[in-house]
C-alpha cells in the first residue's frame, strides 16, 4: 500500500518538475542560505514541495533545461522524505557531482548526510528533542550490546582456565576505561582499552585475544565503558 | 552447633615463663617487638620486652603468634592451575616460617564452585601444614550442597576454642535467606548465583538467629576481661551491600560482643587489607591468596591503611596471607604478608590512634 502510494508521489511530483521546471527563481532561496550559494554561473534549479516549506535545491541542472530522469528521481524521493516532517521549513542541497545531501533545518546552518535514510538524524537537531521512539532504539541497541558484553564478562568461557573478569572485577570496578589511551608503563607503550583487555584474556583468563574487530571486544568495551558513564575521561591517566 | 570445649579462665592453665625456653621466647619476643616499634632497632626491644615479661609473667601470658591463609578459590583442575599454585605457594611461607606459628587459621573460601573435588584438593594442599589448622567456611565452599561436602571434610563450621588465655570463636556468617527453594534453582545454578560478587540480586549474608543465640550462650560464662578473637568470613559490620562486604545481622552480633574489654574479629571474603573499629571492636580483613579485590567505591572504613593498586602484568600482586599476634592486652597485631610487596603491619597501636581516614591510592 504504502509502494503503491509511493509511486504515486514520486510520479505526481516528477510531472511537476517536468511541467514547472525553471519557473520558480533564485529569490526563492532564502536570505539564511546565502553562505552556502553557490556562484552565479553555477545553475541551480530550486524545486519547492506542496507545503511551501521544503525546498529541494538541485545544482548544475540549468533553468530551461529537463532535470535528468535520476536527478528528478532524487529531488521527488528527496521532497517525499522531508514531507515527514511537518513542522519543520527544510531546505536540501544536491550538489551535481557529489552523491551527499546537504540539509538545513529550520534555518540552522547546513549539515551533510549521505543518504536520505540519515535524514531523521539530522533533522532532530533542529533545535527539538529527539523524538521518544527513536531515544528507545538507541536505547535498546546499546542495552543489547551492554548486555551482551555483561555475559561475556561474567563468563569463564572467555578464558581457558575457568576464571572470568568479574571474579576480579566486580561491576568492572578498577578497569578504569576513562583512563585509555595511556602508557603502559609494563610493555614500553601506550595501550588501548581493548589492549588491556586482551592483556586479561591472555593471562588472568589463559584466553586467546580477540581481534580488534571482533563482536565479543565491542561489547566487552561496551559493557565497560557503559559502567563508568558520567566519569570524566582523563586519556593518560595513571 | 555444640560448645566443643568448657574453659577455664584461670591462669594456672597458661604456660608460665619457666617453661619457655628461653631462645624460643626471644624469637616470639623479636616478632612481635618488630610490629609494634616498626624501628630498626629489634633486638634492643628484644632485649626490653624481656625484661617486661620477667616483671609481669602472669599478663603476657596471651602472646603468641598464629598465622593466616584466605580465599584460594580452587577449581578442580590440579595442583598447576593458577590459584592451586599460589595456594601452595602460601603453605610453603607458613612452613618456613621461623618461629613456627603456634596455629594457622583459614579464612574461607577454600573452594570457588563448592565442589567435592575443589574441597578434597584444598584439603590435600592444607594437609601439608605443620602447625594445625582451624578451618572456617566461606560462601564459595557451602552453597553447592549448603555444606555438606565441606562438613565432612572439616566438620562443624561453628565452634569456639580456648588458647592460652585467649577465647577463639568461628562462625559461618554467610547464611543467606532461602531464595532457591521457591525458584526451584539448581545447585549449580545457586552456587553460581552466589558466587557472583555483583550480583544485583544477591541477598545479604547474615549469621543468624540460631547461631546468634549460641554465641550469646559460648559468651555467657565469660569473664568481661577475657581477650577473644572471632572469626567470620564476611566483615562483621556494613561496608558496601552491592558486593556483599557485609553482615545484615551485624549489629547484633555486636552487641553481644560488645561488653567485653578486648575484641577483635578477623574475617577473610573482602580480598584487601582492610581495618575497622567499631566501639572497642577492631575489625582485620584478610589477603586473598587467588587475586586482590578493589576497594568498593563507598564504605571504607577510615582505619583502612589502604593497599595500593594491584599490578596486572604481576600475578601474585595484592595477595599473600598473613600473621598474627596476640599481646599482652588481648588485642592483636595483624602483619599483613603480600608476595611482590613489603610486610604490612597493622598494630593495635596504630589502629588505636587513627582520628583521620587515611588516604589511599588514587583509584
Ligand atoms: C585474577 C584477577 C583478574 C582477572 C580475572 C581479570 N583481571 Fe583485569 N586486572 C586485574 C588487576 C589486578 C588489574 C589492575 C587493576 C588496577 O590497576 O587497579 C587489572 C586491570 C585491568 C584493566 C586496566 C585497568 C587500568 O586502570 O589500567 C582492564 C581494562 C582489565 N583489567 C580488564 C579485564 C577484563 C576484560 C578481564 C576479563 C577478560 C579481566 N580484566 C580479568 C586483575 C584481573
Ligand atoms: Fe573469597
Ligand atoms: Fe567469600
Amino acid at each position: 500500500m504504502k509502494i503503491i502510494h509511493s509511486l504515486f508521489f514520486i510520479l505526481f511530483v516528477t510531472l511537476f518538475l517536468i511541467i514547472n521546471y525553471g519557473s520558480d527563481d533564485r529569490n526563492v532561496v532564502n536570505a539564511r542560505d546565502m553562505a552556502i550559494q553557490q556562484p552565479a554561473e553555477k545553475s541551480v534549479q530550486i524545486v519547492t514541495a506542496c507545503d511551501g516549506r521544503k525546498k529541494v535545491i538541485a545544482e548544475g541542472c540549468y533553468e530551461g533545461e529537463v532535470m535528468p530522469e535520476t536527478k528528478a528521481r532524487q529531488v521527488a524521493q528527496l521532497l517525499m522524505s522531508l514531507m515527514e516532517f511537518c513542522e519543520d521549513e527544510i531546505t536540501a542541497k544536491l550538489p551535481e557531482s557529489e552523491s551527499t545531501i546537504y540539509v538545513s533545518v529550520n534555518g540552522l546552518p547546513f549539515e551533510r548526510v549521505r543518504d536520505i535514510e540519515e535524514l531523521p538524524l539530522i533533522l532532530v537537531h533542529g533545535d527539538k528533542p529527539h523524538p521518544e521512539r527513536q531515544q528507545r532504539i538507541w536505547k535498546a541497541e546499546m542495552d543489547r550490546l551492554i548486555a551482551e558484553g555483561y555475559e561475556l564478562f561474567h563468563d569463564p568461557a572467555l578464558g581457558g582456565n575457568g576464571v572470568s573478569c568479574d571474579m576480579c572485577h566486580p561491576d568492572a570496578s578498577n578497569t578504569h576505561p576513562e583512563t585509555y589511551p595511556k602508557y603502559q608503563t609494563q610493555t614500553g607503550k601506550v595501550a588501548l582499552l581493548r589492549d588491556m583487555i586482551n592483556w586479561c584474556i591472555q593471562n588472568p583468563l589463559e584466553g586467546a585475544v580477540l581481534a580488534d574487530d571482533d563482536l565479543r571486544m565491542k561489547a566487552l568495551e561496551t559493557y565497560i565503558i557503559s559502567t563508568r558513564s558520567g566519569k570524566t575521561l582523563e586519556p593518560g591517566k595513571h | 552447633m555444640s560448645k566443643n570445649k568448657k574453659r577455664n579462665s584461670s591462669l594456672s592453665e597458661y604456660p608460665s615463663l619457666s617453661e619457655l625456653n628461653r631462645r624460643e621466647f626471644l624469637k616470639t619476643a623479636v616478632a612481635t617487638g618488630i610490629i609494634v616499634v616498626s624501628s630498626g632497632c629489634a633486638s634492643q626491644y628484644a632485649q626490653n620486652l624481656t625484661e617486661q615479661r620477667e616483671a609481669a609473667a602472669t599478663t603476657i601470658a596471651n602472646e603468641f603468634m598464629f598465622a593466616y591463609i584466605s580465599d584460594s578459590h580452587l577449581l578442580a583442575r590440579g595442583k598447576e592451575h593458577r590459584f592451586a599454585k599460589s595456594l601452595i605457594k602460601a603453605v610453603e611461607d607458613v612452613n618456613a616460617m621461623d618461629p613456627q606459628p603456634d596455629f594457622v587459621f583459614y579464612g574461607g573460601d577454600l573452594a570457588q564452585l563448592g565442589l567435592r573435588d575443589e574441597l578434597s584438593l584444598g584439603k590435600e594442599i592444607l594437609a601439608e601444614l605443620k602447625p594445625k589448622v582451624y578451618m572456617m567456611v566461606g560462601e564459595h565452599d557451602w552453597y553447592y550442597d549448603m555444606g555438606e561436602a565441606w562438613r565432612e571434610f572439616f566438620g562443624n563450621p561453628t565452634y569456639s576454642f580456648d588458647y592460652k588465655g585467649v577465647h577463639f570463636i568461628v562462625l559461618n556468617s554467610v547464611i543467606v535467606e532461602d531464595y532457591w527453594t521457591q525458584s526451584k534453582m539448581a545447585p549449580m545454578e545457586r552456587m553460581l548465583f552466589m558466587a557472583q560478587l555483583d550480583n544485583p540480586k544477591g541477598k545479604p549474608f547474615t549469621v543468624g538467629e540460631e547461631q546468634r543465640a549460641w554465641l550469646s550462650n559460648d559468651l555467657a560464662t565469660l569473664r568481661k576481661d577475657t581477650p577473644i578473637v572471632v572469626f567470620s568470613h564476611s566483615p562483621l559490620y556494613k561496608y558496601y551491600k552491592p558486593w556483599n562486604f557485609w553482615t545484615d545481622d551485624a549489629d547484633e552480633v555486636q552487641k553481644l560482643l560488645s561488653p567485653f574489654s578486648a575484641v577483635t574479629v578477623i574475617h577473610g571474603h573482602t580480598h584487601q587489607v582492610l581495618t575497622n573499629k567499631i566501639g572497642n571492636i577492631i575489625f582485620h580483613g584478610l589477603l586473598s591468596t587467588a587475586w586482590p579485590w578493589p576497594y568498593a567505591p563507598q564504605g571504607i572504613p577510615k582505619y583502612t591503611i589502604q593497599m595500593d593498586r594491584a599490578d596486572p602484568f604481576n600475578q601474585l600482586d595484592g595477595t599473600g596471607w598473613g600473621k598474627i599476634d596476640t599481646l599482652s592486652n588481648g588485642n592483636i597485631n595483624m602483619t599483613y604478608m603480600p608476595w611482590t610487596r613489603n610486610p604490612l603491619p597493622v598494630s593495635y597501636e596504630k589502629v588505636v590512634a587513627i582520628t583521620e581516614p587515611v588516604h589511599g591510592p588514587s583509584y
